[in-house]
């Protein structure tokens, strides 16, 4: 049995123009010790299709699935009250910008200590040497000191290492992902994903990454969905996605990699799309 | 053409003072370090770094929105130092730029065709059907259409601002053009269309690019040379296949370690490591 399962998922939202499909009908399945990419360009319904499973879009949203499961457990049924006790906990998720998703009034110990507090028997002591452990464990230099300092006077890796903290801070069972490197330059990426990675194998959670860059999933994958204008365009395994892409437009979004240019100039996915038809 | 020098910059140095208050004395901070540079005319020169490390402080002094504390840059024949001669109408016409985020370069407010005409209308004594004329010329070059003169920027894309402000910045028929991160916010595939747009452009009217990124895939495919910046110092400057084939600094061989790849053999790799 998949860790989560969805089936036929679709969000609408209602704007002043009638409602807008945002996702059509798409199915997402991980493993437990999995990581699966979600790849696509700006629009095409990633963060879309997560944030519907962790039930944060807001009430404009109207989301329909013929399945959505969490470890057995329906997710489309769930009251406020029982989601939280899964979000946060079993589920949990990191995003693109770590320091505008931290308190700026609260220091990075008392976050980190809060989902520990809500989600945990710990007391005190015990929740202190915890949230040091979790900060040694991301790699942060001299723990016990960062205790108190606040995200400010962090760097845009740091906060985006304490992200990863309190998101691995319950031991879920699935961590989404969701652009944890796009705002951060390339030495930081690579060490963040690299501790993405450690973290998942170590743990043997199920890993979503959502992202726009394909160097990126060819770093961390091991299955791929490639999505475009809310509509799932391919599904293979990382390898052989990229050794043998079988939908129009996931070769040309492989193509229009600069380091993949063969002639003057880059192919577009404009190009591809006529020839194509998607 | 190899030394037909456009850009020269001998030895500067920018630095800042930071004021103390009271609990904090005041520091200097130096951004850029003693840099030199040629660029040729007609050729790209790519800067690479990660944030902080001054390459668009660097900008900023060679599109003079910011003086240098002392060195020298020469764009054109033409002596550049803001913070003694001021500048002057030439200077502006010789450079533009281009930022990263084409939606908070354009003036929500402001229709297409206006953004257009307002360095012509700024600079020159053209009248106002000519600048129009011009204008919509200009739309054309850029790949828009004539019709998206009258609107505001908030009714285009992302990739289509960009064309917008690329538009405008090279209005003026500029010599040298700084593009601050120009792809860095945009999906895939717009940026392979605007890296199309801007090696047409160069062609075309045979423009200088000083191409500032971190991304170093694209940094490869655009670049006829590369400075690698560190901490406001150039730790490694060559051309391109120089670079690339054969880094010396460590720190350049640090960021080419971390540059994802995307290629078969190195998935392959990688996954056989994951499995043992």
């Amino acid at each position: 049995m998949s860790l989560l399962e969805i089936r036929n998922l679709r969000v609408e939202f209602d704007t002043a123009k009638g409602p807008f499909r945002a996702l059509d009908g798409v199915d997402y399945a991980v493993d437990a010790g999995e990581v699966l990419a979600i790849v696509g360009e700006s629009g095409s319904g990633k963060s879309v299709a997560m944030l519907a499973t962790m039930g944060l879009l807001p009430d404009s949203a109207t989301i329909t699935a013929d399945k959505m499961e969490f470890e057995g457990l329906d997710l489309r049924t769930l009251t406020t009250k029982e989601r939280r006790k899964v979000i946060g906990r079993d589920i949990s998720m990191i995003f693109q910008e770590p320091i505008a998703s931290l308190n700026p009034c609260f220091t990075v110990g008392f976050q980190l200590g809060e989902t520990l507090k809500t989600h945990t028997e710990l007391k005190g002591r015990q929740i202190k040497d915890r949230v040091v452990e979790l900060l040694t464990s991301v790699g942060i230099p001299d723990p016990s000191g960062r205790l108190n300092a606040f995200p400010h006077q962090m760097s845009g890796g740091q906060c985006q290492r304490v992200m990863i903290a309190m998101a691995i801070a319950c031991s879920p069972k699935l961590l989404i992902a969701d652009e944890p490197t796009t705002a951060l330059d390339v030495t930081i990426q690579k060490q963040i994903l690299d501790l993405l990675v450690r973290l998942q194998q170590d743990s043997g959670m199920g890993l979503i990454m959502i992202t726009h860059d394909m160097g990126v999933v060819a770093e961390t994958a091991d299955r791929v969905i490639v999505q475009y204008k809310g509509r799932k365009m391919e599904e293979a395994d990382v390898l052989s996605l990229f050794e043998n892409p079988q939908n129009p437009y996931t070769k040309a979004l492989l193509s229009a990699l600069p380091e993949n240019a063969t002639g003057d100039r880059l192919p577009t996915v404009s190009d591809f799309a006529e020839a194509g038809g998607f | 053409m190899s030394d037909d020098v456009i850009l020269k910059v001998r030895d500067v140095y920018r630095t800042y003072d930071i004021k103390g208050g009271m609990f904090k004395k005041a520091s200097r901070l130096t951004a850029v370090k003693g840099v030199s540079l040629d660029v040729e005319r007609g050729s790209t020169l790519a800067v690479v770094g990660e944030s902080g490390c001054g390459k668009s402080t660097l900008a900023r002094m060679l599109t003079m929105i910011d003086a240098q504390t002392s060195g020298t840059i020469e764009i054109d024949g033409l002596p550049i130092d803001i913070s003694k001669t001021g500048i002057s109408k030439e200077m502006r016409q010789k450079v533009q730029i281009v930022f990263q985020n084409p939606y908070g370069s354009l003036n929500p407010r402001q229709k297409i065709g206006h953004v257009l005409e307002e360095p012509l209308l700024l600079n020159t004594d053209m009248p106002a059907a000519e600048r129009r004329d011009l204008a919509l010329q200009m739309l054309e070059k850029v790949g828009l259409q004539p019709e998206h003169y009258g609107r505001y920027p908030h009714m285009f894309s992302g990739g289509q601002r960009q064309r917008i402000a690329i538009a405008r910045a090279i209005m003026m028929k500029p010599k040298l053009l700084v593009l601050d991160e120009p792809v860095s916010a945009l999906d895939l595939s717009v940026q392979a269309q605007i890296l199309n747009l801007l090696a047409d452009l160069q062609e075309e009217m045979n423009l200088t690019y000083v191409f500032i990124s971190h991304d170093l895939s694209v940094v490869r495919y655009i670049a006829d040379k590369v400075m690698v910046m560190y901490f406001g110092e150039v730790v490694e400057y060559g051309t391109r296949d120089e670079v690339f084939d054969n880094p010396q600094h460590d720190y350049t061989k640090t960021l080419f370690a971390a540059t994802p790849r995307a290629d078969v053999d190195s998935i392959r790799k990688r996954l056989a490591a994951r499995a043992a």
